[in-house]
């Protein structure tokens, strides 16, 4: 076995195996040119590959310390890959709680229709993925602004529970509606993004890699947009005081609807980096997403962009944590244990402003 | 005026909705069948408030009830199973019926809720139902099978595989057993000890990883079961990690898994899970066989050829075998997609094996409905020995459960193809 | 001529009438049983209408009455469920009621009802003092985090040191059925009278002024913490005991049913018929039980109807159908006998 290594150049000069990634990789030759680099099994080779399985046991203590470094790194990766897209809803959350005070329930089921359009354009009209992504984007964008000139305009000045209770219906509406239409399993696809790179001994896709790169450059384009365009600035005015931008002559439904197109634009981006990690849709997969995106939301304070940002990757790899220590059954049960102590301790979050209620 | 308005919006929303008979199935195919049916008993049960259990309706007419969860969130393994039991009803019927007599279906959706299907049960009896057809998920099954079991009602299921259905107390080997209920798929302790004999006697594991779905019945039954007769064989469990239901990142997991390096990973769960599963392992590098559960039907939808090459799960039905050619052209040709998964067939041999027992109290003269005629018709299918289905040959043994063997099925070259009986 | 003055009818001749009303009522419904007129398809239903109804009135308390929006109320109904439903396993009210003999299985129910509403009001408890700081939109995601968090350890805690306790995912199975219509009747009636009652009293008047204004109320004195606690809790209460009513009629428990849905269920019966409304919410949870049987031939739409019926009564009719009317009878009684009389009673209505 060490033979065959040698000729890929993993050994060191004296032929002991660095690295545990390699180990994994190098029980039957490698067939080139398949982009994952696994090997085809052929009949017979059950017996093979379980008499190496006993040798493997032998020099795992060597690999074990490299391996446990790989390992926290990876779980990392993979906290931060969940934690960008939970950040990239997030911001959509704060920036609508900014605006209008409304909890938008419906935020996360955006998500789900636009990885059905991805789904769809792909597997059906077989347009190229680059045209799907756009389209899942354009399509999350329109729904997000149809939404709130139908639903939330006709209550903006009603009592706050009633348009959190409609929130909620527009929620469902879209959840139940997608089941009728598409039916209740999973749609498969194949994946956008594959491959894999090394980094530090571990295996990391380029699909996380990506992942991050992209939330983090929305995220910084997001903060330019607020701090810099005029359009921004209108949209802190009508954060800070409704009645007085609009004596600023600041158009008040044209920035509420700007909010929640860039709002949807950016959850549109997150359901296509989420379907780049995991290639399936199904018709609630928003809302348990959209959940715990509004708990990073609220961590890093609502209303607050670097806030939401901070939240997002805090549960992000709040959740690897919980899973690599092998309690991933409770996950979801550990973000809202979060949620709950965040309310409790600090309820305007971690970057959020006091609001004061006067009499 | 407003008020006036509001009220007459949701109004004529109700009744739009009443109005529009006949739902829509999801599953594109021929809905016919399932219109007519539905109009039916809407007029039925509509007014029929006064009428007590009357027996089946002309003596012309066998009426049985088919119980399934067509709508709701598990509606991907209702919707099959409905089709596939109202072709063979279908196909019995164009043959002539059963001793002469049509058999007339009444199908209700339970949107796999315990108290929906003891009200569709209690609406079934109500309109003369004799036999029972369903339901499809555990739970549901389990409610059915409580209410049939106070009446007597003969009951049988194509895909409930929970040993609860048939026993009263599932943690009782001797505890008394719903002699009513009858299923044509295997148990779920049945796969895992199927599959752990496989792993250890045919692919050679000495070690064995678990990777299983909490909070779901029966991908715990079914790992179970693995574990307690790998412990007898003397298959090492070197890693057992869970996921949530709704999960979809196993990287943890999995990371958790490949580092103990084992020789199978037993991962009973269904398919779009088992996909995901898969790909993450092949991700991080991992070689070793998945070994699954019937839920893998369809897997190769899941993940890449590459990916899946060598994983075997046993099944109920052979996909693509001689036995079952005929059904699935024929599915095909009447809903217009391909077998969806393998509830299809369990249901057609359900439908199969139900019709052959009301043939049996038929030829003894009884009278539809009666008690007489449920008891002949449960008494027929505990004498089934030997009844040739598309997946197998059927008897049931003293816990009402299928005596058949499993088909193995493993994943070449991206295509799901038998292997073997085990 | 000398004005005749309006007749109101006495306190104690209104309880009466109510009483009255009630007897009526259950009589009726015990006739139409008895004689197989209503038949158990039926009798099933009406026992779902009980148990909807005991659960829509006690999210009125806490929605309609004051003025918060919990959505953690499927978590209450779990929790009494499987207390009722682990408690009556451990009793012999099983063989009890196979041999026929139910009187002896009355100590037990009524055990188990009260325990399953003392573990619930314990969990309103610890769920309502941290949740009750908060307000509007926070509350509302702070209980919806608790009954999931309810939700996913009754999922995955089966056993408990060792003792097959909830069974997890698996669910509790072979609960002695012992919900008959008439215990669901009984455990309306008194889950109504006592709401009413409550209302009534100067502590329904506390828990209304926090509704209308909580900093106003504080202002004048009104212990504000401790009467939303005490809202909470009372909902939290009546909605155990009609999760044990729910685990009695169907015989097994599945954490799944009680999930996010459930409760937007439970609150969607609340706003149709109007928060605040104690009739609108009977009214509301007796029509969203019934009309899916009847519609079953659209069952398929029936979860989409249900969200836009939701959506649109908000951006039309955001108070509900009734709005924040109250049912009297005696009311109804004294308009007419005044209007006999050709009085005119004015502003007749307000506190029954």
């Amino acid at each position: 076995m060490i033979s065959c290594l040698e000729g890929h150049g993993y050994t060191d000069a004296g032929g002991s195996i660095p690295s545990p990634r390699v180990f994994q990789k190098a029980r039957f030759p490698l067939h080139s040119g398949h982009p994952m680099g696994i090997p085809r099994l052929r009949p017979g080779d059950g017996h093979r590959m379980f008499a190496a399985s006993s040798k493997k046991r032998e020099t795992r203590e060597e690999v074990t310390a490299q391996m446990d470094l790989s390992l926290i790194f990876s779980q990392i990766i993979n906290g931060l890959q969940t934690g960008s897209v939970y950040a990239l809803v997030a911001l959509g959350y704060s920036m609508v709680y900014g605006i209008i005070l409304l909890l938008n329930f419906a935020h996360g089921d955006i998500i789900m229709v636009g990885a059905y359009t991805a789904f769809y354009a792909i597997a059906s009209f077989h347009l190229h993925p680059l045209a799907s992504v756009l389209l899942a984007v354009l399509v999350s964008t329109v729904l997000g602004v149809a939404i709130e000139k139908v639903a939330y305009t006709p209550l903006r000045s009603a009592p706050r529970l009633s348009l959190l209770i409609t929130a909620i219906g527009i929620s469902f509406l879209l959840e139940n509606g997608a089941q009728l239409l598409f039916g209740a399993d999973t749609k498969s696809m194949d994946t956008i993004v594959t491959g894999n790179a090394a980094l530090l001994g571990a295996n990391v896709s380029y699909a996380a890699l990506l992942t991050i790169a992209v939330s983090v450059v929305a995220m910084l384009a997001l903060t330019f947009l607020v701090q810099k365009t005029k359009l921004g600035k209108a949209m802190r005015a009508v954060s800070e005081d409704m009645g007085a931008a609009q004596l600023m002559g600041i158009s008040l439904n044209r920035t509420i609807s700007f909010t929640f197109a860039v709002g949807s634009a950016l959850a549109g981006i997150g359901s296509i980096l989420y379907l780049c990690a995991y290639p399936q849709a199904s018709p609630t997969m928003g809302s348990m997403l959209g959940l715990k995106a509004f708990v990073a939301a609220v961590l890093g304070g609502i209303g607050s962009i670097p806030g939401a940002m901070i939240g997002g990757f805090v549960i992000g790899l709040l959740e690897a944590m919980v899973s690599a220590a092998g309690l991933s059954v409770w996950k979801d049960g550990a973000v809202f244990a979060i949620l709950i102590v965040v309310l409790l301790v600090k309820p305007t979050g971690i970057l959020g402003r006091q609001i004061t209620e006067k009499v | 005026m407003k008020k006036f308005l509001a009220m007459l919006l949701s109004l004529t929303l109700v009744l739009g909705l009443a109005a529009c008979g006949g739902g829509n199935q999801p599953s594109g195919g021929n809905a016919q069948n399932s219109g007519g049916a539905a109009g039916n008993d809407a007029g039925n049960d509509a007014g029929d408030s006064g009428s007590d259990s009357q027996p089946s309706g002309g003596s012309d007419e066998i009426t049985i009830a088919l119980i399934t969860n067509t709508t709701g969130d598990y509606a991907q393994y209702g919707i099959p199973v409905h089709n596939a039991a109202m072709l063979y009803i279908n196909q019995i019927n164009a043959n002539g019926g059963i001793n002469g007599k049509q058999v007339k279906v009444l199908e209700y959706d339970d949107k796999a809720d315990g108290v929906e299907t003891v009200n569709a049960l209690n609406l079934a009896v109500e309109n003369g139902a004799t036999a029972v057809i369903g339901s499809v998920l555990t739970g549901a099954t389990i409610a059915l099978a409580d209410a049939t079991y106070d009446i007597n009602m003969p009951q049988i299921t194509a895909s409930a595989t929970a040993a609860g259905v048939t026993m009263i107390d599932a943690d009782d080997p001797a505890s008394e057993i719903r002699e009513n209920v009858f299923r044509s798929c295997f148990i779920d302790p049945f796969q895992g000890e199927k599959m752990a004999d496989y792993s250890y006697n045919k692919l050679g594991a000495k070690t064995a990883a678990i990777l299983y779905e909490t909070g779901n019945d029966y991908s715990e039954g079914l790992m179970n079961a693995f574990v307690e007769k790998a412990g007898e064989l003397g298959l090492e469990i070197v890693a057992t990690e869970a996921f949530a239901t709704g999960d979809k990142d196993y990287k943890a997991q999995i990371t958790n898994i490949a580092a103990k390096t084992p020789d199978v990973v037993y991962a009973p769960v269904y398919y779009g899970e088992a996909g995901l599963a898969i790909q993450a392992a092949r991700q991080l590098g991992m070689t070793a066989t998945f070994v699954g559960g019937d839920g893998y039907g369809n897997v190769k939808d899941y993940a890449t050829a590459e990916e899946l090459e060598g994983t075997v799960y046993c099944s109920g039905y052979a996909p693509g075998t001689e036995s079952v050619a005929q059904f699935e052209s024929d599915y095909e040709a009447a809903y217009g997609e391909p077998v969806p998964n393998m509830f299809a067939p369990l249901a057609y041999d359900a439908a199969m094996l139900m019709c052959h027992a009301l043939e049996a109290a038929e030829a003894a003269g009884l009278e539809a409905g009666t008690d007489g005629y449920k008891q002949a018709v449960i008494d027929a299918l505990n004498a089934i020995d030997g009844v040739e289905g598309i997946t197998g040959t059927y008897s049931f043994d003293e816990y009402n459960n299928p005596v058949k063997s499993a088909a193995i099925i493993e994943l070449t070259g991206g295509e799901e193809v038998f292997k073997e009986m085990y | 001529m000398k004005e005749k003055k309006p007749i109101r009818i006495p306190m104690p001749l209104r309880y009466g009438i109510n009483l009255a009303l009630i007897l009526a009522l259950w009589g009726t419904f015990a006739a139409l049983i008895g004689q197989g007129a209503i038949t158990n398809y039926w009798s099933g239903i009406l026992i779902m209408v009980g148990i909807n109804i005991i659960l829509a009135v006690s999210l009125n308390i806490a929605t309609g009455y004051l003025g918060q929006l919990p959505l953690g109320h499927a978590g209450f109904m779990a929790v009494g469920a499987y207390a009722g439903g682990i408690f009556l396993k451990s009793t012999p009210v099983a063989d009890l009621l196979k041999a026929g003999n139910e009187a002896a299985c009355l100590p037990y129910v009524i055990g188990a009802l009260v325990l399953s509403a003392v573990v619930a009001g314990i969990f309103g408890l610890i769920i309502g003092i941290p949740a009750l700081r908060l307000r509007g939109d926070y509350l509302a995601i702070i209980t919806l985090g608790f009954g999931e968090i309810i939700r996913v350890a009754l999922t995955n805690i089966d056993s408990l040191l060792g003792f097959k306790f909830t069974y997890g995912a698996a669910g509790l199975k072979r609960i002695p059925k012992f919900s008959g219509f008439h215990l669901v009747f009984i455990c309306v009636v008194l889950s109504c009278t006592l709401i009413h009652m409550i209302m009534k009293s100067r502590h329904g008047r506390a828990i209304l002024s926090i509704r209308e204004n909580e900093i106003a109320a504080e202002s004048v004195g009104i212990n504000t913490t401790y009467y939303k606690t005490m809202a909470f809790v009372v909902s939290a209460m009546l909605a155990g005991i009609a999760g044990c009513l729910y685990a009695g009629y169907l015989g097994s428990l599945y954490p799944a049913t009680f999930k996010f849905m459930k409760s937007i269920e439970i609150l969607v019966m609340v706003v149709l018929g109007g928060m605040g409304s104690m009739l609108g919410s009977i009214l509301s949870a007796a029509a969203l039980t019934i009309l899916p049987e009847l519609l079953r031939s659209v069952a398929d739409y029936r979860m989409v109807a249900y969200s836009l019926a939701l959506v649109l009564m908000m951006i039309f009719r955001p108070k509900g159908l009734l709005g924040s009317y109250d049912f009297s009878m005696s009311r109804v009684l004294e308009k007419g006998i005044n209007g006999l009389r050709g009085v005119n009673t004015g502003k007749g209505g307000g506190a029954q």
